[in-house]
C-alpha cells in the first residue's frame, strides 16, 4: 500500500487531499463531516475582521455541457460572513478533536500591518497548523482592495507575506490568483516575502452565462449580475500550467505547492502531483457530490501508485516537471500518425468531418462493400490528434509515433530565419 | 347456449378499455428527451438518415432538441416528412433509422430512441407552433389527389406549399387513410390521426372530399380533364382470402375490417370472440391479435405458416404480441375451418417445415385444431385495379407502374404509396407523395407557366 501521508512545510496530514478554503469549510459542522469522510485536511474558509461581511442571495452559476452539470462553477460569495470569534472557537474545537488532520486557516484583512498583526495571534491560539493568505478572491473583496487586488501586485504580495512571517510562527502559504499575466511574478514575490509555500490557483474572473430572459449575467441578484470566480473541472488546464510554470522555475524550485483547480478524481490528483504539487485542494467536486468523493480519490491514488511503484507522495511530486518544456525545446523531427482500428470503428464519420472541414483533409471517406469506411491518408496526416479526440470510441483511433531520426528544435531548424548556427 | 359463436361486445369495463387503448409507448418528457438527444453522436452523413425513406436529417433535429431549439427541430423533420408525427409512432424504427444507429455497434441494443425524439419534436410543434410552413404565391393550378392516406396527404401538403390548389378525394368520411382506419388504436392514441390531418390541412389550399369513390363518383379520365394533374394514392383495397373450407362461417372476418371497426366505433360496442385465432405474419396480424386481447378476448393465437424469420412483422412487433398474451404458433398452414352444429368452433392447421428445396412443405396428415369463436384473416392485402379499368394506366406485378418521378403511363397522372411497387410503409408512402408533388411542380415550372 502506498503511503499517502504528506508533510507540507511541517503541516502533516494522513493524505494529500484537503478541502480548499470555500463554502464547504465555513463551519465546524461541515469540517467535522469532512474529517469523518476521510479528508486529510481543510483550509478554513477565509476569516476577516469583524464586523463580518454580508453575502448576497443567489451566489453560484453553473456551466453545463451536453447534459453534464457543473463542468465549471462560478461564485460571487465573499469570505466567511460569521463573527471572527465564532470561527475561532470552532477551529479550536475541531483541531483539538482531529489532531492528525491539517487545519489551515485562510485569512484576508485590509492591507495594513496592524490588521495582520492583530489577527495572527488570535488564529495561532486555535492550534491551527498554518495560515493561507487569500490573495486570490477575484470578486467583491477585490473591490475593497483585498483578495486579488493584493495578489495582482507583486509588491503587496511580498509586503503582506513578510508581515505575516514576522508576526507568527505558523507556516505561511500564499494563495495565488490566476488573474494575472505571469504567475511567476507573484510567486517570486511571495518567496521574497518569506512564504513557506504557495497554493494555486484561486478562481478565475468570469461571467458564467447570461440569462436571456432577464438579460442579465448569471447568477442573477435582483435583476443584475456581477463577475464571479470560476472553478471546477474546466479550470484544471489553467491550474496545471501555472503550477508547472512555478515548479520548473529555477528560482522557485524549492517552493512547495498546494495544487488547486478542478481536481475531482484520483487521476486529476496524480496529474497535479506530477506537475509539482505536494498537497491537493478540492472544492467544486465536493460541492457537486458531497464529501464522500474523497474515498475514491485516496483509494484510486493509492492503487495507481502501487501499480506504478511509487511508495510515497514525494515520489510522484514533480515527476513530469522536467518534461514540461518551452515550445522551442520540442523535437521537430518527431512525427505521429493517426491509425483507425477498423474493427472498433462505428462509422460515425466524426473523424472525417473534423479533419476534412477543420484540419488537414487526411481522413478519406469511401464505401467498402456498401459500408462506410474511413481511412487515414498517412502522407497528409500531421499528427494533430483531433480525430482521436472526437472519436467516441476509446482506443479506436490511436496515434502511432513514427521512428525518430535525431533531435531538431526550432532554434536550430533550417526554416527558422533566426536559427542558431553551429559555431556562431 | 348461444346460436352463433361466442362473440360479444363489452367484455371489459370502460375503464379497462380506456387503459388498454391508451398510448402504447408514452412520450418522453422534455428532460428525458434532452438526455436522450445528448447521447447522439451527431454523426456526419449519418447512416440513420440513409435508412429513413423520407431522408430526415436525424442528427440535426436531435441536436436541435439538445439545444432546446424545438421549433427548428420540428421544422427539420416536417420539411422532409409532414407526417413526422404519425411516422414517429408507427414506423418500425427497429428496422429503419434505429437499426442503423452507430450506438448499436458500441452499446448492444441501445440505439438512440429516434422515434420517441421525433415524436417529442413534432408534438411540440403541434402543441405550440401550429403549421410551420407557408404557401407560395397561388399558381392557379388545380390538382386532384385520390386517397387521403399518408401518400395523398403528403402530396397535397407539398403541392399546397408550392402554391397549387388541391382537392383530395377519399371513399371514407375522414381523411387519414390507414392512420385513421388501419393502425392499432394504441399506436395513434388520442385521435392523433385526425389532429395530424387538421395540422397538415391548416396550410390552406387543400379541400377534402370524403365519400368519393374512384370508379363510381369519378374516373381518372374525368379527373384528368378537370384538373391539371392527378395523384393516385388509393392503397390496397383488396384482401386475400384463405381459400379453404368454411371461410364463409359467421365469426370469420378480415383483420383489416376488425381493425377499422375498432377505430371508428365506441370500443364498448365492438364484438370480439372469447377465443380468437389470427392468421398471418405481418403487422396487421399483430395489430389485430393484440387489439383482440385488449378488447377482452381470453385466448388469442396468432398462427403463421412459416418461421419467425419469415414474418414481415418485426421481432419487436412479435414480442409486443407475446407480452400482450398472444400465443404465437409458427409453421402451421390453415386447412379448414371447423364448425360444430354449423357454428364456428375452431380452425385446423397442417404442420409444416422447410422442405428439401427450401420451400415450406405441409403434411396434410399431421394436423391440429385450435379452438376459435372468431378467426381474423391477415394474409395480405392486394391492389384492386378495377377502378382503373379502361384507363391507359399500366399495371405491373399487381401494382400501378410508375417511373422515377412517380408518373404513371398516363401523362399527368402520378401514383404513390401502397398501390405502387416498393415497401408498404407509412414513411415510404409519405416519400412517394412528397416526391410526386415535387415532380408535378417541376413539370409545371418546366412548362413555363
Amino acid at each position: 500500500m502506498a503511503d499517502l501521508r504528506t508533510n507540507f512545510v511541517g503541516i502533516r496530514s494522513p493524505n494529500p487531499f484537503w478541502l480548499a478554503s470555500a463554502p464547504p469549510t465555513d463551519k465546524e459542522y461541515n469540517v467535522r463531516r469532512a474529517f469523518e469522510a476521510g479528508w486529510g485536511g481543510v483550509v478554513w474558509k477565509t476569516l476577516g475582521e469583524d464586523p463580518p461581511v454580508v453575502n448576497v442571495s443567489s451566489r453560484y452559476g453553473s456551466l453545463d455541457y451536453n447534459g453534464t452539470r457543473m463542468i465549471g462553477l462560478n461564485n460571487i460569495e465573499l469570505i466567511s460572513d460569521r463573527p471572527l470569534a465564532t470561527n475561532i472557537a470552532e477551529i479550536k474545537s475541531v483541531k483539538r478533536d482531529y489532531p492528525d488532520r491539517a487545519v489551515v486557516v485562510s485569512l484576508m484583512v485590509p492591507c495594513v500591518e496592524e490588521s495582520w498583526k492583530a489577527i495572527l495571534p488570535i488564529v495561532e491560539e486555535t492550534g491551527a497548523d498554518g495560515i493561507e493568505l487569500n490573495f486570490g478572491c477575484p470578486h467583491g473583496m477585490s473591490e475593497r482592495n483585498m483578495g486579488a487586488a493584493v495578489g495582482q501586485v507583486p509588491e503587496y504580495v511580498e509586503m503582506v507575506t513578510r508581515w505575516c512571517k514576522q508576526n507568527t510562527r505558523m507556516p505561511v502559504i500564499v494563495k495565488l490568483t490566476p488573474n494575472i499575466t505571469n504567475i511567476l511574478m507573484p510567486a517570486r514575490a511571495a518567496l521574497r516575502g518569506g512564504a513557506d509555500a504557495v497554493s494555486l490557483i484561486n478562481t478565475v474572473q468570469s461571467v458564467i452565462g447570461v440569462d436571456l430572459d432577464l438579460m442579465a449575467p448569471m447568477p442573477v441578484v435582483d435583476g443584475q449580475g456581477t463577475h464571479g470566480g470560476y472553478c471546477g473541472p474546466a479550470v484544471k488546464p489553467i491550474a496545471l500550467r501555472m503550477i508547472g510554470d512555478i515548479a520548473r522555475d529555477p528560482e522557485l524550485a524549492r517552493l512547495p505547492i498546494s495544487g488547486i483547480g478542478g481536481i475531482g478524481s484520483w487521476r486529476d490528483a496524480a496529474e497535479f502531483l506530477a506537475m509539482g504539487a505536494t498537497t491537493l485542494q478540492v472544492c467544486t467536486a465536493a460541492m457537486h457530490y458531497g464529501f464522500r468523493i474523497v474515498e475514491d480519490m485516496t483509494d484510486g491514488l493509492s492503487a495507481w501508485m502501487d501499480q506504478k511503484g511509487y511508495a510515497t507522495i514525494a515520489d510522484v511530486t514533480g515527476r513530469a516537471v522536467e518534461r514540461f518544456v518551452p515550445w522551442n525545446r520540442l523535437n521537430m523531427k518527431f512525427k505521429t500518425i493517426a491509425k483507425i482500428d477498423q474493427d472498433a470503428c462505428i462509422k460515425c464519420g466524426l473523424c472525417h468531418i473534423a479533419c476534412e472541414d477543420t484540419s488537414h483533409q487526411a481522413i478519406a471517406r469511401s464505401k467498402v462493400d456498401g459500408e462506410r469506411h474511413y481511412e487515414v491518408i498517412d502522407e497528409e496526416c500531421v499528427g494533430c490528434n483531433l480525430c482521436a479526440h472526437v472519436c467516441p470510441v476509446d482506443e479506436c483511433i490511436t496515434m502511432q509515433p513514427q521512428p525518430v531520426d535525431g533531435v531538431l528544435t526550432w532554434p536550430e531548424h533550417p526554416s527558422n530565419p533566426a536559427r542558431v548556427t553551429v559555431g556562431s | 347456449m348461444p346460436q352463433g359463436p361466442d362473440i360479444a361486445p363489452g367484455r371489459l369495463t370502460d375503464v379497462e378499455l380506456a387503459l388498454n387503448f391508451s398510448d402504447a409507448h408514452p412520450p418522453l418528457t422534455h428532460a428525458q428527451a434532452v438526455v436522450e438527444a445528448d447521447r447522439c453522436f451527431y454523426c456526419y452523413d449519418a447512416p440513420c438518415i440513409e435508412a429513413c425513406p423520407t431522408g430526415i436529417d436525424i442528427p440535426r433535429f436531435i441536436r436541435a432538441i439538445a439545444t432546446d431549439n424545438m421549433a427548428g427541430s420540428a421544422r427539420i423533420i416536417l420539411e422532409s416528412n409532414i407526417l413526422g408525427g404519425s411516422c414517429a409512432r408507427v414506423c418500425p424504427t427497429e428496422i429503419l433509422c434505429e437499426q442503423k444507429c452507430v450506438h448499436n455497434t458500441r452499446e448492444e441494443g441501445q440505439p438512440i430512441r429516434i422515434g420517441l425524439l421525433q415524436r417529442h419534436a413534432t408534438d411540440w410543434q403541434m402543441d405550440h407552433g401550429g403549421q410551420p410552413f407557408t404557401r407560395a404565391a397561388p399558381t392557379g393550378q388545380r390538382i386532384a389527389v385520390v386517397g387521403a392516406g399518408p401518400a395523398g396527404l403528403a402530396c397535397a401538403h407539398r403541392l399546397a406549399m408550392h402554391g397549387h390548389d388541391v382537392v383530395i378525394h377519399d371513399r371514407h368520411a375522414l381523411a387519414g387513410g390507414l392512420n385513421e382506419y388501419g393502425v392499432a388504436a394504441y399506436k395513434l392514441a388520442d385521435d392523433f390521426a385526425q389532429r395530424e390531418v387538421d395540422f397538415l390541412l391548416s396550410i390552406g389550399g387543400i379541400t377534402f372530399e370524403g365519400g368519393k369513390v374512384l370508379g363510381r363518383d369519378m374516373t381518372v379520365a374525368s379527373l384528368r380533364r378537370e384538373y391539371d394533374a392527378v395523384f393516385l394514392a388509393v392503397g390496397l383495397a383488396g384482401v386475400r382470402s384463405l381459400g379453404i373450407e368454411g371461410e364463409d362461417l359467421d365469426g370469420v372476418m378480415n383483420a383489416v375490417d376488425f381493425i377499422e371497426g375498432l377505430r371508428s366505433a365506441n370500443r364498448q360496442t365492438v364484438p370480439v370472440g372469447r377465443r380468437v385465432v389470427v392468421i398471418g405474419g405481418g403487422n396487421t396480424a399483430v395489430d389485430a391479435s393484440v387489439q383482440a386481447r385488449r378488447l377482452g378476448a381470453e385466448d388469442v393465437t396468432l398462427v403463421y405458416r412459416r418461421g419467425a424469420e419469415n414474418m414481415s412483422a418485426t421481432p419487436v412487433e412479435r414480442e409486443w404480441a407475446q407480452t400482450n398474451g398472444v400465443t404465437v404458433r409458427l409453421w402451421a398452414a390453415p386447412v379448414r375451418l371447423v364448425a360444430r352444429d354449423g357454428v364456428l368452433d375452431g380452425i385446423e392447421f397442417a404442420r409444416g417445415r422447410i422442405g428439401p428445396d427450401g420451400r415450406p412443405v405441409y403434411d396434410p396428415d399431421d394436423t391440429f385444431v385450435v379452438a376459435a369463436d372468431m378467426v381474423l384473416k391477415a394474409v395480405g392485402q392486394t391492389f384492386m385495379p378495377d377502378p382503373l379499368n379502361g384507363e391507359s394506366i399500366a399495371i405491373s406485378g399487381g401494382r400501378i407502374m410508375v417511373d422515377a418521378t412517380g408518373q404513371t403511363t398516363m401523362q399527368g397522372v402520378y401514383a404513390g404509396g401502397d398501390c405502387t411497387p416498393g415497401e408498404d410503409l407509412t414513411v415510404a408512402a409519405v416519400r412517394d407523395g412528397r416526391d410526386a408533388a415535387e415532380a408535378i411542380h417541376a413539370a409545371y415550372m418546366a412548362a413555363g407557366r
